[in-house]
């Protein structure tokens, strides 16, 4: 082999390019986690500060709906929260966010003003639920107009017929949907649309189709059809109780499924009625699909779970349900991880009146024609463009649980962003995908003096606080009656001041440092660390703490005098910023890391079409 | 300096040493030097030594004069016994602690001011006397808390930070550490914590007088360009005269070298020290050629580190004077107060 053959390549890893947006937006946990990408530490920062107002739009820009979030979000932040791999318990960001909308004040001064000469363009949305309403919020700054069909009588899609009001009050509800439909959204409530190529027909400019999944999966065992009159959908019940058709059910209860869904109309019955309410769930307990709060929820009201118990059989007598007959199942897991329901040969019959059924959601397109150029695949669901949200049939964008299944509002608002930014590109004739607007971000460094911060560095050793609840002699006599009361202004300054930061980032210039080792002396976690280059996996190795949290990037530098390279494993950092204030030569700083997320109507620039590169 | 205190949370996954303990639980308040001091670095390597030779840090007794250096052992071990002497004076303090309780060990911290200049003599004597102690001088070559004038290990070629000479030559410690009878006489940078915490190990398991000349920056004072004690100065003319590995008992030996030579000295505890030899013509068991070799090199402008000398015969002040083996809290009160009838006796002998 001659020497030309051989390539020369840098020896270990590369300097990290902190210039690129996503690496200190992957920092920064929650904000990465969430779909919306919410700026979470700046705006607990805010709430620290009692400035609830400017929590709430800063909330309000990216998650369009805090209030609701603030009491019903799924919580993808949570788990990515660093807090939660220093200890126990993450940040309880959800309920910080509750505590920005329970406490600001009158923002319609804030909120963007829509302009009355409008742009000729004309959007339909189809479903009056959390994605078309972000689209239309995304959309009508900019002088669309928007025209929204729902089959219901009012708008809010599932946040209104299927969170029940003591989880989430009817008047956060209107409050933060009257905000968009107050910006002159043309409302068709009770209009269901029935074929969307009647529609088409219209002159609309783009259909933006958020029709959520609406049809509750069904059972169908042996009684079935018998017992008909005493078994409900969850879902459809919910949705009727929210309506108030639905006031009662019967005293014994059995709830099949494990979902939230299920938790939700548990929840509900009890407070309709029902004194022996339990849910059965074919899995163990472990594998169940509720987030762990709502099942905690519900059975602090006394609702006992039975796991492990599938389905058999209706018992049905004179016509008449009484009860189900389960089989008691064992999971089994194969090699590959892939579980199968063994029945343990023992059988349980659970006497009841009633029965709700929250085993899943399905998506059901019946009123879009199969032969208008939009494509449904072999589940029957639309092809849909995971960067722009737009079907197979230019100028139909799809979004929320439409477009890929049941997901949860959070999503619904990621997928109306997107769905907005790529209608405003479509209705002006611009690729929706070259010319989409980048990400932006900005760093600004926080140092005010020699021990002196613009954010509050001190670490708080608190653990989580819980959010006082209401006493169950009054929620569980009233259905409206809210069961969490949020944090008090006290409670929700000591659980800010939990957050670590993380968006206030250590950057490192590799110019200045003159290899004392005074950060790496005075890192609490021990995460800095001055070694010889390497491959990613030797480097993680050799590290004072070895980096074994392969999802955490190591920030590394370019060479440095003695011929070692400084490398950070981001995993724990506190965000302290001891190491800034022990360099002696500023080659750490702490700086406030800004991302701007790509919207249809970027925040900062009213009215008008900018892109932030 | 930091206003605020280190967060107590540490890292899940942090070591612990043969006491369930981690480097964290060997740590003292926040410090309150100037930002960058290689102090602080010799800090942190006392705290990496102390937990990587699992001691319980009741047993250590931390000891100081008056200066930058002598504040540090705030600043690491909060859970040893500590006394922070007068000005120079910690060597008579050692002395004193170390002949009533001789399980105890003892680390003393200095600075060139408190050890060459307004010290030298206790220094000196602490050495002849054998003193069982490890003694640390954090030398900067400046005198940082009254802002910056020549210290007497300042080399005479080391100008001020605004320039002025330096009219004298400076005092070599180890030169005079091995005249005077320190059995363990070694010299190391603050920035080489792979090089100065088997080092601090060493000399803290070593039994007798067991010295360490630490050169340690001053950031604010002598850091510039002109100084021999600057970060970059020591970085470029550090000659590492061997390197060593410090086995404590009952642990295999690992460390492999390819070349060179190895001599393995045992300790009196039953530890051993490894030196990694890079320089043939000298024997750091020889004093002649350990003197000669720091004195070529000086004359050369390289600041030699390492384990500079070392002597086998650990002989220390108790082995001396005969001393009790026990620390004299425990010596029981008929040992102590024998009685009447011995005292005739003893005054019997002297008639």
């Amino acid at each position: 082999m001659s020497s030309s053959d051989v390539t020369v390549k840098p020896r270990g890893m590369r300097p990290t390019d902190i210039t690129d947006p996503d690496y200190f937006h992957k920092v920064v946990d929650c904000q990465w986690a969430c779909p919306a990408h919410t700026p979470v530490p700046e705006y607990i920062r805010l709430i620290a500060q009692r400035r609830y107002t400017d929590a709430y739009m800063l909330n309000w820009e990216s998650n369009v709906f805090p209030g609701i979030l603030g009491r019903t979000c799924d919580r993808p932040c949570e788990p990515a929260c660093r807090r939660g791999r220093l200890e126990e318990k993450p940040v309880a960001i959800c309920r910080l966010k509750r505590v920005a909308a329970d406490y600001r004040d009158d923002v319609s001064g804030l909120l963007p003003r829509i302009p009355r000469k409008k742009n000729g363009k004309r959007i339909a949305l189809i479903g009056a639920g959390p994605a078309s309403l972000t689209v239309a919020r995304d959309l009508m700054p900019l002088g669309y107009k928007c025209v929204l069909f729902e089959k219901d009588p009012r708008g809010g899609g599932l946040m209104r017929t299927n969170i029940p009001p003591f989880r989430l009050p009817e008047k956060v509800l209107d409050e933060e949907i009257g905000y968009i439909l107050d910006m002159g959204v043309e409302t068709r409530f009770g209009e269901e649309i029935t074929s969307l190529n009647a529609l088409l027909e219209d002159e609309f400019d783009a259909v933006f189709v958020g029709t959520g999944a609406p049809r509750g999966k069904d059972l169908n065992i042996p009684g079935r059809d018998d017992a008909d009159a005493s078994i409900h959908i969850g879902i459809d019940w919910l949705t009727s109780i929210a309506f108030e058709h639905t006031t009662k059910i019967g005293k014994r209860v059995v709830v099949i499924g494990g979902g939230n869904t299920a938790m939700d109309c548990c929840r509900s019955a009890l407070r309709l009625g029902g004194k022996d309410v339990r849910v059965t769930v074919r899995s163990p307990r472990g594998d169940m699909k509720a987030s762990d709060w709502e099942i905690e929820d519900a059975e602090r009201e006394g609702i006992p779970i039975f796991d492990n118990h599938q389905p058999k059989e209706f018992v049905v007598e004179n016509g008449k349900l009484k009860g189900i007959k389960f089989a008691r199942v064992e999971a089994v897991y194969a090699d590959d991880g892939k579980r199968s329901l063994v029945p343990t040969g023992e059988e349980v019959v659970f006497e009841c009146d009633d029965v709700l059924m929250a085993i899943g959601q399905d998506n059901a397109f019946p009123w879009i024609e199969r032969d208008i150029g939009i494509d449904f695949n072999e589940w029957d669901m639309p092809t849909v463009d995971n960067t722009t949200m737009m079907s197979t049939r230019p100028g139909v964008f799809f979004g929320g649980d439409a477009a890929w299944g049941p997901e949860n509002i959070i999503w619904a608002v990621a997928h109306g962003h997107q769905a907005a930014i790529s209608i405003d590109l479509y209705c002006h004739g611009r690729d929706l995908n070259t010319d989409r607007p980048l990400a932006g971000a900005s760093l600004a460094s926080q140092k005010m003096g020699i021990h002196e911060w613009a954010y509050d560095n001190d670490y708080s050793e608190d653990t989580r606080f819980d959010v006082p609840h209401q006493d169950h002699k009054i929620t569980l006599k009233d259905l409206k009656a809210e069961v969490e009361l949020g944090f008090d202004d006290e409670l929700a300054y000591l659980e800010a001041e939990r957050c670590l930061n993380c968006d206030v980032q250590t950057v490192f210039v590799r110019d200045l440092c003159i290899e004392c080792d005074a950060c790496v002396d005075i890192c609490p976690v021990d995460c800095i660390n001055f070694t010889a280059n390497g491959e990613e996996d030797d480097l993680r190795g050799r590290l004072r703490v070895p980096a074994r949290n392969e999802a955490q990037d190591i920030y590394v530098s370019d060479v440095l005098k003695t011929g070692r390279i400084m490398a950070k494993d981001e995993d724990l950092c506190l965000h302290c910023g001891l190491c800034a204030e022990r360099c002696p030569t500023g080659a750490w700083d702490m700086q406030k890391f800004t991302y701007v997320e790509r919207q249809a109507n970027p925040a900062g620039q009213p009215n008008c079409m900018a892109y932030v590169k | 300096m930091t206003y605020m205190k280190k967060p107590l949370v540490k890292h899940p996954d942090l070591p612990k040493n043969e006491l369930g303990l981690t480097r964290r639980d060997y740590e003292g308040l926040v410090s309150t030097l100037c930002a960058g001091c290689g102090h602080d670095s010799i800090s942190a390597a006392i705290i990496e030594a102390c937990f990587e030779l699992d001691l319980p840090a009741h047993r250590l007794a931390k000891l100081s004069g008056i200066g930058c250096s002598s504040k540090t052992p705030t600043y690491f071990l909060n859970r040893s016994h500590g006394f922070n002497s007068v000005h120079g004076r910690m060597p008579s303090i050692a002395t004193g602690a170390n002949l009533a309780n001789r399980d105890l060990i003892y680390l003393g911290v200095s600075g060139d001011g408190d050890t060459a200049s307004i010290g030298l003599g206790q220094f000196c004597h602490a050495m002849r006397r054998r003193i069982n102690m490890a003694y640390i001088v954090e030398n900067n070559g400046t005198y940082g808390l009254t802002k910056g004038q020549f210290s007497a290990t300042n080399d005479k070629v080391s100008k001020s930070k605004k320039g002025e000479a330096n009219l004298f030559e400076a005092f070599d410690l180890c030169t005079l550490a091995i005249q005077l009878g320190a059995g363990f006489v070694g010299r190391s940078f603050s920035g080489d914590k792979g090089q100065l915490v088997p080092l601090i190990k060493a000399a803290l398991r070593y039994n007798g007088f067991a010295f360490l000349d630490i050169i340690s920056p001053c950031v604010t004072f002598n850091d510039h360009d002109a100084s021999t004690k600057s970060y970059g100065h020591v970085r470029t003319h550090n000659e590492t005269m061997g390197r060593l590995d410090f086995v404590p008992k009952m642990q295999e030996i690992t460390a492999q070298y390819d070349e060179g030579e190895t001599v393995s000295v045992p300790m009196h505890d039953g530890s051993l020290m490894r030196l990694h030899k890079l320089d043939d013509e000298y024997d750091p068991r020889d004093a002649d050629s350990a003197l000669a070799t720091l004195r070529k090199r000086y004359e050369r402008g390289q600041v030699v580190t390492g384990l500079l000398y070392i002597d086998e015969d650990e002989a220390d002040l108790h082995a001396l004077l005969n001393t009790t083996q026990e620390p004299l809290n425990a010596v029981s009160m008929d040992k102590l107060c024998p009685g009447n009838a011995v005292l005739q006796k003893i005054n019997k002998s002297f008639r």
